[in-house]
């Protein structure tokens, strides 16, 4: 089943500024919100969203309680040479999802 | 031109005129508008790129699930359908259909889970499922962009008269019909909230206020629950009438699914 889904340029010029978009299937859930019963619903959410270029960190963000469900995640990065971005989604419960995504630099 | 044919012409115009206007609804398609068209631009673009429309999760699923095989049968809906992309191309924009064995129209969720009872002898997905969503979010992403074709015979007339009387019936604690919001005052408020003409192009769709992708009966039953009325239960034949009125109300509009709304 999806979890994430990325968007990368597949080919991009050297030095180009390229446009990133991933999507995180995920409930982030507050912690804050109760049951019709009065329970807690005990929190869930991603904490941390890195994304790394041939092993190098270009992008790292610290997710909260705020953040919307299925949490849409869009930045830009420099075009430097061909290799693989790698995305890492690390969250409560152990969640965990890796994505990759090749990129061909001419 | 003698004033005898001038009178008659005028009114077989006028006849032809009110004849078109009862079959393509209550509000004329010149002036019929999606829910989109009252969006602001920041959800629009979230509909229109499906890289950030999250709705795209449920479709990817409906998609591994077309091809999953269940029940006690083995065999997937792409074992007898094959390609989606091909042979659902049109189907969601002429749902509600009418069943011959059950004598009455089903939503395309009875439809998908009729096909699991029946064929893969799988039991039924609950309604709003994560799942049962999904495949409905696939089958009806195969019709995007198409018109809404709501054909009404014989055997179907009766339920499409009923669920008009649902759409004009006063009820509720606050004693309102539905055609007093969406008919008569569209281009109003509602606690800052625009009021749009309830046209359902675009189910199943995320809706923000959800957090996730929703039918047209949940969105119904909070129509229900916000004028103090006592929602059906999901798949109640009042529902799937309503639904079939406000499908054929669309007609001729262009199916969104997988749609977002605020």
């Amino acid at each position: 089943m999806a979890r994430a889904i990325v968007n990368v340029p597949s080919q991009a010029k050297r030095g180009e500024i390229i446009e990133i978009k991933t999507l995180a299937a995920h409930p982030m859930e507050t912690g804050f919100r109760r049951t019709q019963l009065g329970e807690l619903i005990p929190r869930d959410i991603i904490r941390r969203f890195v994304c790394t270029y041939n092993g190098a960190e270009v992008f790292r963000v610290d997710l909260y309680p705020a953040v919307a469900a299925n949490p849409l995640i869009a930045f830009n990065t420099t075009a430097t040479e061909t290799g693989t971005l790698s995305f890492q989604w690390v969250g409560d419960n152990g969640y965990s999802v890796t994505e990759i995504a090749p990129i061909r630099v001419e | 031109m003698t004033t005898g044919a001038a009178r008659l012409f005028l009114a077989l115009s006028a006849a032809c005129l009110l004849l078109e206007s009862a079959i393509a609804g209550e509000i004329p398609l010149p002036e019929r508008r999606s829910g989109y068209e009252f969006m602001s631009r920041e959800t629009r673009a979230m509909q229109d790129d499906d890289n950030g429309n999250p709705a795209t999760l449920w479709v990817l699923d409906g998609e591994a699930l077309w091809k999953r095989k269940a029940g006690a049968a083995d065999r997937a809906c792409s074992d007898c359908h094959g390609d989606a992309r091909e042979n659902m191309k049109a189907v969601a924009a002429r749902y509600p259909a009418f069943d011959p064995a059950l004598r009455r129209p089903v939503n395309l969720e009875q439809r998908i889970n009729a096909c699991r009872v029946g064929r893969q002898k799988a039991p039924a997905l609950a309604y709003e499922s994560k799942d049962l969503l999904a495949l409905t979010a696939y089958v009806a992403r195969q019709s995007r962009g198409l018109p809404v074709a709501i054909a009404i015979d014989e055997r179907t007339r009766p339920f499409l008269e009923a669920g008009r009387e649902a759409f004009f019936r006063r009820q509720g604690q606050l004693n309102l019909a539905c055609a007093q919001c969406h008919d008569d005052h569209w281009s109003g408020k509602l606690a800052g909230s625009s009021i749009t003409q309830a046209h359902p192009t675009g189910y199943p769709l995320y809706r923000l206020e959800w957090q996730g992708l929703g039918s047209l009966e949940r969105r119904l039953r909070g129509c229900l629950v916000g004028i103090r009325a006592e929602p059906y239960a999901y798949g109640a034949p009042e529902f799937v009438d309503l639904e079939l009125y406000l499908m054929w109300r669309a007609n001729g509009m262009k199916i969104e699914t997988p749609a977002v709304r605020p």
